[in-house]
C-alpha cells in the first residue's frame, strides 16, 4: 500500500506536494479548476503589512525552459488577507501557508504579530486558517529589502529572530539563491529556532529589449524560474540538508513526478511546485496521481525509503 | 492537446489557426494556447475569432517565439489549448460600434456574428485581411483603413457603445477621445497584456486601473476606457 503522506514542522500533509508562493494566488482561481485538497499544501501570495500595488511596466517573459517575473509582491496587505480570505482557509484540508514579505524589520515583525493574534483567537473558537509562517525574505523583485535580507546571512539572522519571537505558528524561512552562503543562511536559521526552510526562490536575471535598447523590465532585474533553474535548485537542495537537520521544502523547476522524487532523494522533506501551475493549470492533482503511482510502480511504500539517500 | 484543421496564412505574418472540437466562449473572451506540451513553457492568450459547431478559430500574429510556432503549425498537429478566460463584451449594448485595429479585430467577427447590426470599424497599418469575412456577417456598416488612423473614422457621439481593441497607443487614443465626446457612448477597450496563467492568480498582467491594480485576465480583457491608468 503506498502511503505518501508527510510531516513537516509538525504539521501533516497528505503528501508532499505543496504549491508554490505566487503561483497559485491564494487558492480561489485553482480551486474553480480542481479539488485542492487533493494537494499536500498550498503558500499562498506573498503579503505584506501594507497592500502593495507591486511593479509597472512588464511582468513576464519567457525565456529557454523557464520564464523571468517581475510582479513586486503586488498583494492586499495583511489585514485584507485575513479578513477577505481566511474564512475561505478555515474550511480547506490541506497545510495551509502564509508567505510573510516586508520591506523594513519592523514591518516583518508586526505583520508576524497579525497573522499570530488571528491564529491565536481563531483557535480559542476551535478553528484553524493558517497552520505555518513561510518568511520570505528573499524576492528579487522589491527594491528596498527584500532581497537585501536574503542576501547577507548577518542582516537575515536579525529579521528571523525577530520574527521568530514575534510568533508561535511553525516558522519556515525561504532562502534565495542569490545569497551569498545559502548553506550558512539555511544554518543560520536553524540556529534561530526556525522549524525548517524552503529554497529556492528565484534567481536574479536580465532580458533586453535590443529594438529599444533597454531592459524589458522597469526594475531592470527580474526573477527566473522554471524548468531551467531546477538542476541547481537541486544541488543547493542537496547541500542544505547535508548542513541542517530541520526539514526542508524543496522547490525549482519541478514539472513532473521523476523531478519531485529527485528533491526528495536529495533530502528534501516535502517539496513546492510554482512556475509548472502556469504551464498546467491541473498540474497540483496531476502530479499527485503520478507520484502515487512512480511509487507504486517501483515498489516504493512511504517516501521515507529515498529521502536523503544521496 | 487539440488537433489543428488548418493553418493558413492571410496576411504577412498573420495565421487563421482552425483546431478542431466543440469549445464555448462569449464575444470578447479568449484562449490560452501553445504549439506543443511542454515548449514554450506559457501560453499564449488569443481571442476568439470564431467558434462553429466542431472548431475553433484564432488569428495569430507572429510578434515573438510562442506566436512563431503556432503560426508554424500544419495540419494534423497538436497544441496545448485552455479557456475561454476573461470577461468579454458586454452584453446590453445598443447602437455598437466595433474598432479593431491590427490584429485587434480578432475579437470582433465573433462578435458581430452575434452583433450584426453593429458597425465595423477595421484598421490595418499595411495590408488589409478577413474584410469580406466582415462584410459577409455584417448588417451594418464596414468601415476600413490602411495606413491611417481608423479611430479618426469613428464618431462616438452617433453610438450607445464603442468596443475598440488593438495597439496601447490606440486604446490611449480612444480614452482621449472618449474625453472629448458628448458621453452618450460607453466606452470599452480590450487590453492584450502578457499573461502566464489565464485565471487570475499569477498577477503578471496587471493592469493599472483608477482604483488600482486589476488583472487582465480575470477582471478584463475587456475594461471600461475610463478606467484604465494609459502611460
Amino acid at each position: 500500500m503506498t502511503d505518501i503522506s508527510c510531516s513537516f514542522a509538525g504539521v501533516s500533509l497528505k503528501n508532499p506536494i505543496v504549491m508554490a508562493s505566487g503561483t497559485f494566488g491564494f487558492g480561489k482561481e485553482y480551486g474553480a479548476l480542481y479539488d485542492i485538497n487533493k494537494l499536500g499544501g498550498l503558500s499562498g501570495k506573498g503579503l505584506t503589512l501594507h497592500p502593495k500595488a507591486g511593479n509597472d511596466g512588464i511582468r513576464v517573459a519567457e525565456t529557454a525552459s523557464g520564464m523571468l517575473n517581475s510582479v513586486g509582491l503586488e498583494n492586499p496587505g495583511i489585514a485584507a488577507f485575513l479578513r477577505e480570505e481566511c474564512p475561505r482557509w478555515e474550511t480547506l484540508h490541506l497545510a495551509r501557508i502564509v508567505n510573510l514579505g516586508g520591506n523594513t524589520i519592523d514591518e516583518y515583525v508586526e505583520g508576524a504579530r497579525l497573522i499570530d493574534e488571528d491564529a491565536a483567537w481563531r483557535k480559542r473558537e476551535g478553528r484553524t486558517a493558517v497552520d505555518m509562517i513561510e518568511l520570505n525574505i528573499s524576492c528579487p523583485n522589491v527594491k528596498a529589502g527584500g532581497v537585501a535580507y536574503g542576501i547577507k546571512t548577518d542582516i537575515a539572522r536579525q529579521v528571523v529572530r525577530e520574527v521568530r519571537a514575534a510568533t508561535s505558528l511553525p516558522l519556515v524561512v525561504k532562502l534565495s539563491p542569490n545569497a551569498e552562503d545559502i548553506v550558512g543562511m539555511a544554518v543560520m536559521c536553524q540556529e534561530e529556532q526556525a522549524e525548517g526552510v524552503s529554497l529556492i526562490n528565484t534567481f536574479s536575471a536580465m532580458k533586453i529589449d535590443i529594438t529599444k535598447r533597454r531592459s524589458v523590465f522597469d526594475n531592470m532585474y527580474a526573477g527566473l524560474s522554471g524548468p531551467a533553474i531546477k538542476p541547481i535548485a537541486l544541488r543547493m537542495v542537496h547541500q542544505v540538508c547535508q548542513a541542517v537537520t530541520i526539514p526542508v521544502m524543496g522547490m525549482g523547476g519541478i514539472s513532473s513526478a521523476e523531478d519531485i522524487v529527485e528533491f526528495i532523494m536529495a533530502g528534501a522533506a516535502v517539496v513546492q511546485v510554482g512556475t509548472y501551475n502556469f504551464v498546467h493549470l491541473r498540474a497540483g492533482e496531476q502530479l499527485v496521481d503520478d507520484l502515487t503511482a512512480w511509487m507504486s510502480r517501483e515498489g516504493i511504500q512511504t517516501l521515507d525509503e529515498i529521502r536523503g539517500i544521496l | 492537446m487539440a488537433t489543428v484543421v488548418a493553418n493558413q496564412e492571410v496576411a504577412q505574418g498573420v495565421f487563421k489557426l482552425t483546431v478542431q472540437g466543440r469549445f464555448t466562449g462569449k464575444m470578447g473572451q479568449f484562449y490560452m494556447l501553445r504549439a506543443g506540451d511542454r515548449y514554450p513553457l506559457l501560453s499564449r492568450p488569443i481571442s476568439i475569432f470564431d467558434i462553429t459547431e466542431n472548431q475553433i478559430d484564432f488569428l495569430v500574429l507572429v510578434a515573438g517565439e510562442g506566436t512563431a510556432l503556432l503560426a508554424g503549425l500544419k495540419t494534423g498537429d497538436t497544441l496545448t489549448l485552455d479557456g475561454p478566460f476573461g470577461n468579454g463584451f458586454p452584453q446590453q449594448i445598443g447602437k455598437t460600434a466595433f474598432v479593431g485595429g491590427g490584429i485587434g479585430i480578432a475579437p470582433f467577427y465573433y462578435a458581430l456574428r452575434q452583433v450584426p447590426e453593429a458597425d465595423v470599424y477595421l484598421g490595418y497599418s499595411r495590408e488589409a485581411y478577413m474584410v469580406e469575412k466582415f462584410r459577409s456577417a455584417s448588417r451594418g456598416n464596414v468601415t476600413v483603413d490602411v495606413g491611417g488612423v481608423i479611430l479618426d473614422k469613428v464618431d462616438f457621439n452617433a453610438y450607445d457603445t464603442v468596443i475598440a481593441c488593438g495597439p496601447h497607443p490606440m486604446l490611449h487614443a480612444v480614452q482621449r477621445k472618449q474625453g472629448q465626446s458628448n458621453g452618450r457612448a460607453k466606452v470599452y477597450v480590450s487590453l492584450e497584456n502578457r499573461m502566464a496563467c489565464g485565471i487570475g492568480a499569477c498577477l503578471v498582467c496587471s493592469v493599472k486601473c483608477k482604483d488600482g491594480r486589476k488583472k487582465a485576465c480575470a477582471d478584463g480583457p475587456v475594461f471600461l476606457a475610463e478606467e484604465v491608468v494609459f502611460e
